[in-house]
């Protein structure tokens, strides 16, 4: 296989991330929200996979499996039990409304590309035209942990920003070495832990799960 | 034979033994308080025996300790200076322990005396490690943990909130302090081993570097007034009587007697032996400060009615009148005059180590008076001598020595003082010769002062009539009894060492000599004559020389030729009734209190305080010249508190009223906040 296929396949897929991450940020129902979470991450692997083979870097077949078993198959599996456990069905407010979200996540994308230009320029990687892409998945992410009120959908926006950053690592740097990646992503299996503890306790204090509600911790002044 | 080093770091390690005490025989409170002071007062009496020791040796040793962090080990090291303050911290120590054996087991059923003794020891040990350091680390690492044992002491009572407030105070004036001298390590360590590796940090690599005069200035100012926090020098005060009190006695008897000296070995260590370069005016600052500290904490400490906190506001004079000597040598310094500089260095060190034991003595014994009668007041007190005979004559001993008046040392540190002083004329500067006499004016006037307070002290306290009377609830006076014999011991000895300090200066200042032979390579006393050990001449015999055994002679004499002239012949002497101008109801309420005795200062000083006085007179029935019953409301409060302290603290809480209105609690916004700094940091980079 030419180099010249692999990059484009590499960008096909960096545009699959960018797209899931759109439409996590327009979807409302929690449950799809998870499916398309467990999508990026298939994305992800897949990209993460190709990579290895173009850089020959064998340690990232390794990651691109622990991608799959981790952000494909476990994360998602523990977010779904916990949206049945917590019996979420109800569609969720947003603060802002979505469309609004969508021309700032657009605005968000822009702003990555204008940033990373000089790297672009610089770089010699074949997979340096999707550090952009990363970059926005990152802000994305945080874009969406923002405007959901729903503290769920807070950890599923956190976890996108993860899978921003772990794009960007691997774009950019043809992956990180295979001790930080083993532990960003213990890292992050400990969070989801922690946050799923959390939430149960959040439930069962505030009778909601919407972050909203915490608001009355705040001391008065 | 073990090197004073090693037997330094023994001692300071076999604190550890009283802490496994608490952990192996708490159960037994008796066993427990006997066996772990002891065990202090052991380790305590090995210091002594290694400060003598390193003293009296003519070299410095070092010693690098495999701990502390990786590639910067803990350095310590043992001259004369650090020996000099290892044996008072020793000395008092020793005495405060043996004292602490009766005081502690005195102490209610209720107090958490574990607690008390545990910190008691890592308190002591913190102090003879920071007189051992000899690199900023250790240094640091000492300072805090002795400020934090001691906050945890000064705790002791937490149930009230009066103490929690003093401890509190304490430990923030104590961080302002620390943080103030590790920045000041930070410019020397930085100037000595540059600002990017950590080289300069040991006290060696620092008194090597050569200080360009802004950075030394820099470095001196922050170590000065870090210390200065520590030591209680106005404006700097305001902890300390809040603190003391609440202290327990032992603990107020060794924070006051050796914690502030720590902060005078800083600042000699940091000054003399590290920085070395003297412009004048830092002495003059020095001198002015110690000037004020002394004249306002004497003016303060008349103004308490409340013992133990009139005790802490003389510290302030004490450490005032130690910061005179020292200044005085700093100038003198200056203007390469390096005998003078060794008197008045000599002078300072000297009035440390009195005050190290005056006032432990009088801390000690107001601790017995404390537990006696279960109160502070002194207005509430009187007539003890008459159940306390021992406590009050010892007591008394401190009260002369803290007055300066011979036999006993007070005087022979503040007369080397005068000499100091006395010696200024020859300075070049001609402003300075006139002014620092004023000085001396000044430190007579509070020489005379504090005579004034302690005479107040003793006469309202073991002189008159038990005063008890307002309160219903309090100790009834024939339940005051003499303090035990562990407490009287530990008083007795520091009163005996207090009476040689008097009286034979000239052989200790031979010992000591040795510091200023060190940091300012000139001996004190050259001379040496056949009675020498009997007269002590600082500058030369004919311009003033003291001689204590003589005058103890002198005194001895005289108080036996009046006994005997009063007691030889039997009935010469009658006791009769006070008499009571006919008036035929006298009562202890009309005895001088010391609200009464301290008017006089209270009208002449008023303008120094902040003072609130009301006299009202209540239900007038017949005629307002037969009021029915009259009330007095006195309120002395220190202006410094409202001067520099209150503006500051409301400066903060103002501050964070602003800050507190970007806190909503939503944790969108506060997203927001993180998102938003990232994006105008990535366009702006």
């Amino acid at each position: 296989m030419n180099l010249q296929l692999l990059a484009q396949i590499n960008s096909f897929l960096a545009a699959l991330v960018l797209l899931t991450s759109f439409a996590m940020l327009s979807q409302r129902k929690i449950n799809s929200l998870v499916t398309l979470f467990a999508w990026q991450g298939l994305f992800l692997s897949i990209n993460t996979a190709v990579v290895g083979f173009v850089a020959a870097k064998h340690h990232l077949y390794i990651s691109s499996l622990l991608t799959l078993s981790l952000k494909v198959i476990l994360l998602p599996y523990i977010l779904h039990v916990l949206v049945v456990r917590l019996k979420i069905r109800k569609e969720m407010e947003t603060i802002v409304n979505i469309p609004t979200t969508m021309l700032i996540g657009i605005a968000l994308v822009i702003f990555s590309y204008h940033l990373t230009a000089p790297v672009r320029e610089m770089s010699t990687l074949i997979t340096r035209s999707t550090l952009a892409v990363a970059l926005a998945t990152v802000m994305i992410g945080l874009l969406m942990m923002i405007t959901r009120k729903h503290a769920v959908t807070q950890i599923i926006g956190f976890l996108a920003m993860e899978n921003g950053l772990f794009f960007a690592a691997t774009s950019a740097t043809y992956g990180m070495p295979l001790v930080v990646e083993l532990g960003v992503a213990l890292d992050v299996l400990i969070a989801a832990f922690i946050f799923g503890i959390f939430f149960f306790q959040i439930s069962t204090t505030f009778d909601s799960l919407s972050v909203e509600q915490m608001e009355s911790l705040r001391e008065d002044n | 034979m073990m090197s004073p080093i090693k037997l330094s770091l023994l001692s300071a390690a076999a604190f550890i033994i009283p802490i496994l005490f608490v952990v192996l025989i708490g159960g037994y409170r008796r066993l427990l308080i006997r066996m772990a002071f002891s065990v202090s007062a052991l380790a305590s009496l090995i210091s002594v025996g290694a400060g003598i020791l390193a003293v009296s040796s003519s070299a410095a040793e070092q010693l690098i300790l495999p701990l502390g962090l990786p590639s910067l080990p803990f350095h310590l090291r043992l001259d004369q200076l650090s020996g000099f303050f290892l044996f008072v911290v020793g000395l008092l120590s020793f005495f405060v322990s043996i004292y602490s054996v009766g005081y502690v087991t005195g102490l209610a059923a209720g107090k958490p005396v574990k607690r008390l003794i545990v910190f008691y020891n890592i308190f002591i040990a913190a102090m003879f490690m920071v007189c051992l350091a000899d690199d900023a680390l250790i240094f640091m690492v000492a300072w805090e943990v002795m400020a934090a044992a001691s906050y945890f002491l000064v705790m002791f009572e937490d149930g009230r909130s009066e103490n929690r407030r003093a401890a509190y105070l304490y430990m923030v004036m104590a961080h302002i302090g620390a943080i103030l001298i590790l920045l000041s390590f930070g410019v020397m360590a930085g100037i000595a081993g540059g600002f990017e590796n950590f080289t300069g940090y040991t006290f060696d690599a620092m008194r090597e570097a050569e200080f360009p005069l802004k950075w030394a200035t820099a470095a001196f100012l922050l170590s000065f007034f870090g210390f200065a926090a520590k030591a209680g020098v106005i404006p700097f005060h305001v902890w300390l009587p809040e603190a003391h009190p609440v202290a327990p006695s032992n603990v107020s008897a060794l924070m006051s007697g050796v914690m502030l000296k720590t902060a005078i070995y800083g600042i000699v260590r940091v000054t003399f032996d590290i920085i070395n370069v003297f412009p004048w005016w830092w002495g003059m600052m020095v001198l002015v400060l110690g000037l004020v500290s002394a004249v306002m904490g004497v003016l303060y400490a008349l103004m308490q009615h409340d013992l133990k906190k009139l005790l802490a506001y003389h510290s302030v004079e004490n450490i005032g009148i130690i910061l005179i000597g020292i200044g005085l040598s700093m100038i003198f310094t200056s203007f390469n005059l390096p005998a003078m500089a060794a008197l008045a260095l000599i002078a300072g060190l000297y009035h440390t180590m009195n005050h190290a034991m005056f006032k432990g003595l009088l801390f000690m014994g107001a601790g017995a008076v404390l537990n006696a009668t279960h109160e502070r007041n002194m207005d509430e007190m009187g007539g003890l001598i008459h159940h306390m005979p021992w406590t009050s004559v010892l007591f008394l001993v401190g009260c002369i020595s803290i007055s300066a008046l011979p036999p006993f040392n007070g005087f022979v540190s503040e007369w080397l003082t005068f000499q100091a002083f006395l010696l200024s004329p020859s300075l070049p500067n001609p402003l300075m010769k006139l002014l620092i006499p004023l000085g001396a004016a000044l430190l007579a006037l509070t020489g005379a002062l504090a005579a004034a307070c302690f005479v107040k002290v003793f006469g309202v306290v073991f002189l008159g009539n038990w005063r008890g009377l307002s309160r219903p609830l309090l100790t009834k006076v024939t339940e005051v009894t003499e303090a035990g014999w562990s407490m009287r011991i530990g008083m007795m000895l520091a009163a005996f060492t207090c009476l040689c300090l008097g009286i034979l200066p000239a052989i200790i200042i031979k010992w000591m000599d040795v510091i200023s032979e060190e940091l300012l390579q000139t001996r004190l006393i050259t001379t040496s004559g056949v009675y020498d050990w009997m007269w002590l001449t600082p500058v030369d015999p004919e311009r003033a020389s003291y001689s204590g055994p003589l005058v103890l002679i002198g005194i001895a004499a005289v108080c036996a030729i009046t006994y005997l002239l009063l007691h030889v012949k039997p009935g010469k002497i009658s006791r009769v009734p006070v008499w009571d101008c006919g008036f035929k109801k006298l009562t202890s309420k009309m005895q001088y209190n010391a609200v009464s005795f301290s008017m006089p200062f209270r009208r002449i000083f008023g303008f120094l305080f902040d003072i609130k006085e009301q006299i009202s007179l209540l239900p007038q029935r017949r005629h307002p010249a037969f009021p029915v019953k009259s009330s007095y409301y006195l309120r002395v409060r220190d202006r410094f508190w409202g001067w520099i302290y209150k503006p500051v603290i409301d400066a903060v809480v103002l501050l964070s009223r602003k800050a507190g209105m970007i806190q909503h609690g939503r944790i969108h916004v506060y997203l927001i906040y993180s998102f938003v700094t990232i994006i105008v940091l990535l366009a702006l980079l």
